[in-house]
């Protein structure tokens, strides 16, 4: 991709309770450029595919759109928590689930970014401070839920050893509980999780990070007293 | 943009890597052309059939998982179903399709029924593509839809049955005791739908609701004389109590990693306890509190003293198990997964492997109605365990991780073996002992999904071998007859779909039915390739697997593989001894010329030739390295000794 197939888009979105997020100018990458006419023939399987993978696509919503935005920075402070693990002496345990969280993480922000990118919709970076919202011409930053606070970030980044361990599962059960919390929120929206990627990808998101709380809630007990 | 570019940029590294590898060791599945319908094609030890692209209502859809039933295979869409007539394999011919749209449509058949799961919010009872928008309300359908296959060419939408958490994937299973019905579990995670919607449903933990839609599976119960009338008929939960210890299931190198540092702590003194039955080293601030405070219990002051040491020695397995024992119960939902993702039932040795979330269950289906758990395996390297397979003897069994659901690049250079790949377990006295990982050995790019998928055995006798679908990983046939070293025998991969982003495609499932292995391509149709003769498989082998036939097949539901005798079956057990060197040379010799002079004879001299060569090979049975194989052998002559050519 080359910086020519970069567009600036200014889009403004509703979102939710009269919340307007991201007015300000926002680069995003154009969807996949559309099949020319003359190659939607029929017995052109890929080109059909393409246009009907488009035309096929149920309506999202602004919830949608606000699930797949507010999940990357969410996405991005566990990022930024599991990357601490080898430099803040963590277990050969707490390292291996870390590395995981991080493995997972990083791919699930490509899909949602590409997701959005394809809808021509605002692109928010991967900020692991939250998700920036403009509120009355104000933009500051919204914390998704179970995303830590700078106090506990900075506890965590303080934290070495047993317990950084502690603190880390801890935190990282608070903060997969809120991306359980939002998956529950989105299919609570009218309209919403009809589009095929967002309830496929809302669904992962939920058995995973369940999965990966049972895990860590274990971990948490067989830290030693 | 910095986290795209970043992540474009980790792509890039990702090839490059991948380039390095192909260098290296080169495989042909390393940089292939992308394309859609265009890509460029790695194959080994495989001859591909045919390639037939989806019909014009389903491109561009999701195709899903396949069902076998006589000459037809039924593809799932997430549009519907695709009914293939595959009487010539090498030609599939559309022979109708069912537009009725669901996630993810995974199909099965029993007799002249078909059952099909949905499980997205959007599903519609009308088959509407229009998706559901209320979040509560009477048109949506999500569970198992029911149709009447009698007449293939017409399949009738007949029944539905509605569950709390829909349906993402499903089992059927016969129970030997009741040939008045057939049973299906439903399987699936998604988020429990709310009780105005469908009464009785409930997303509270068991603790706080002891009808919880959570922890649980459905049991369907449908009448074969009268389909319609098809219910819930239990809602088993088989989670309770899980303490399976999150880590990852004992590779020797770890067992032995972990024994040589507990013994090196001996060695220096240090403090070793058991904990979750496993050796542990005691952690240096915990012991130097104990030693502390048994200085103070003896009125001392200052170090410990060797005596003290002992002392602690003496006691700090029962201060520890103390400890534990006096530990807060934890408080919240409890852990354990809520679901199953997909469960392979065995009827003919009665037992399930139940793939859910975090662990892996033997079952016990003898009542069907009520599976029992016997034994749970989990694995700190599983993300999320999504299906099983038994080896033919049942001896043995393959879970796999499909590790970020399908959706991401699980197979990169940079991604670890044992993450998003098979565990092999051995089954022993109702328990799983893990043996080792298998996963694609050839890297794909991050523009690839990639990750363990569906797979089945393919009735090569005497071997577990099977075709494992991995997305745009494409399909891998491996050889599982040693649970220590699986071994990779043939492959078929295309490069991507998209060449400038992560497109979705791939094959879902690869299944062995009558002969060939027929693939689920999620993008590009239905594939059908067959195995060919290599250093890992003879023709003789081939030629033995293809006389076991099936009237039908869900991948679900495993059938125990039964060879009827034939020369193919009698060279094939002797290409084995061959290749594993448990037969000489001129004894091999020996045995391939009586079996082709009984073949071409026939009456009492074929008769006698084959029951002399049963009784030579009893007699080489006697010293070999394969006793039981020489067995089959044996057997085999013996039975073509009493079939009239």
């Amino acid at each position: 991709m080359t910086a020519s197939h970069l567009v600036a888009v200014v889009a403004s979105l509703t979102l939710g309770a009269g919340v307007t997020a991201c007015s300000r100018a926002t680069r995003v990458t154009p969807p996949a450029p559309a099949p020319q006419t003359s190659r939607v023939v029929h017995g052109d399987p890929g080109g059909i595919a393409k246009a009907k993978a488009d035309s096929a696509r149920l309506p999202y919503t602004a919830a949608d759109v606000h699930f797949m935005s507010g999940m990357i920075g969410h996405h991005a402070q566990a990022i930024v928590m599991a990357r601490w693990a080898p430099t803040h002496g963590a277990s050969a345990s707490v390292q291996r689930l870390a590395e995981r969280i991080i493995n997972a993480q990083e791919d699930e922000i490509v899909i949602m970014q590409q997701w959005l990118a394809d809808r021509l919709q605002p692109v928010p970076e991967a900020n692991p401070a939250g998700m920036k919202m403009n509120v009355g011409g104000v933009e500051h930053v919204h914390l998704m839920p179970g995303m830590l606070t700078e106090a506990q970030m900075k506890q965590l980044d303080q934290a070495r050893g047993e317990e950084f361990d502690r603190l880390f599962l801890t935190f990282m059960i608070q903060h997969h509980r809120g991306a359980v919390e939002m998956v529950n929120d989105l299919f609570g929206s009218y309209g919403a999780g009809q589009d095929e990627t967002v309830f496929k990808f809302a669904s992962d998101v939920n058995v995973d990070q369940s999965t990966e709380i049972a895990r860590m809630e274990i971990m948490v007990q067989a830290l030693k007293p | 943009m910095r986290a795209l570019k970043l992540s474009l940029a980790l792509g890039l590294l990702t090839m490059a890597a991948c380039a390095r590898q192909a260098t290296t060791t080169p495989d042909p599945r390393v940089g292939l052309k992308a394309g859609l319908m265009d890509a460029g094609e790695a194959v080994s030890n495989l001859k591909i059939l045919a390639n037939v692209p989806p019909p014009e209502r389903f491109v561009g859809s999701t195709n899903s998982d396949l069902a076998f039933t006589g000459n037809y295979a039924i593809q799932g869409n997430y549009n519907g179903f695709q009914v293939w007539d595959i009487t010539n394999p090498g030609r599939p011919v559309l022979k109708t399709s069912y537009f009725c749209p669901a996630s993810q449509s995974d199909v099965s058949v029993y007799k002249n029924l078909l059952f099909v799961s949905g499980e997205g919010t959007s599903g519609r009872l009308d088959c509407g593509a229009q998706g559901v928008r209320d979040t509560v309300s009477a048109e949506r359908l999500r569970g198992l839809r029911i149709f009447d296959i009698s007449d293939i060419a017409n399949p009738k939408y007949i029944a539905n049955v509605q569950t709390c958490r829909g349906s993402h994937t499903h089992t059927v299973v016969e129970d030997p005791k009741d040939r008045e019905n057939i049973y299906v579990y439903i399987s699936g995670s998604a988020g429990v739908r709310s009780p105005r919607e469908l009464p009785g449903c409930s997303a509270l933990t068991p603790d706080q609701d002891p009808n919880s839609s959570l922890f649980r599976i459905e049991v369907i119960r449908v009448p074969l004389a009268t389909p319609t009338n098809a219910a819930i008929a239990s809602s088993p939960r088989f989670f309770n109590n899980l303490v399976a210890p999150p880590r990852h299931g004992d590779a020797p190198e770890d067992i032995a990693a972990r024994k040589k540092a507990v013994a090196d702590a001996k060695a220096s003194g240090g403090f070793v306890v058991i904990v979750d039955g496993t050796e542990q080293i005691a952690r240096q601030q915990t012991t130097r509190q104990l030693l502390d405070s048994i200085v103070v219990a003896r009125g001392g002051t200052g170090a410990a003293t060797a005596t003290d040491s002992a002392a602690l020695r003496a006691s700090i397995q029962s201060i520890m198990d103390a400890r534990a024992a006096a530990q807060p119960r934890r408080t919240g939902p409890r852990p354990g997964p809520t679901q199953c993702h997909d469960i392979t039932v065995y009827p003919a040795i009665g037992l399930a492997g139940g793939a859910c979330a975090g662990y892996g269950f033997l079952l016990d289906i003898s009542d069907v109605t009520n599976p029992r758990r016997i034994a749970e395996v989990a694995d700190s390297n599983f993300a999320f365990w999504h299906s099983a397979t038994f080896n033919n003897d049942g001896t043995k069994i393959l879970f796999s991780d499909e590790w970020g659901g399908g959706g991401s690049p699980k197979c990169r250079v940079t991604d670890k073996k044992e993450w998003g790949a098979d565990a092999i377990f051995t089954i022993e006295g109702r328990k799983m002992n893990f043996q080792s990982y298998y996963k694609l050995p050839a890297p794909q790019t991050s523009l690839e999904n990639c990750v363990a998928h569906n797979g089945s055995l393919i009735p090569i006798p005497g071997r577990d071998v099977m075709a494992q679908a991995w997305y745009q990983g494409g399909i891998s046939v491996f050889d599982w007859t040693d649970p220590k070293h699986p071994q990779e025998i043939a492959f078929f991969d295309r490069g991507p779909v998209d060449s400038t982003r992560q497109g979705s495609g791939g094959t879902w499932s690869a299944y062995w039915y009558n002969g060939a292995v027929f693939s689920s391509e999620i993008a590009r149709g239905l594939d059908v390739v067959e195995l060919t003769p290599s250093e890992f498989v003879t023709q003789n082998e081939i030629d033995a697997a293809k006389t076991v036939h099936q009237d039908y097949f869900n991948a679900q539901g495993q059938p125990k593989f039964v060879w009827p005798p034939s020369f193919s079956l009698a060279r094939a057990y002797a290409d084995q001894l061959e290749r594993s060197k448990c037969l000489g040379k001129d004894r091999l010799a020996s045995v391939r010329q009586g079996l082709a002079s009984a073949e071409t004879s026939s009456g009492a001299q074929r008769r006698e030739g084959l029951l002399r060569l049963a009784a030579d090979l009893q007699n080489d049975a006697r010293g070999s390295c394969d006793a039981p194989k020489i067995g089959k052998l044996a057997t085999t002559a013996r039975e073509l000794a009493g079939i009239q050519p």
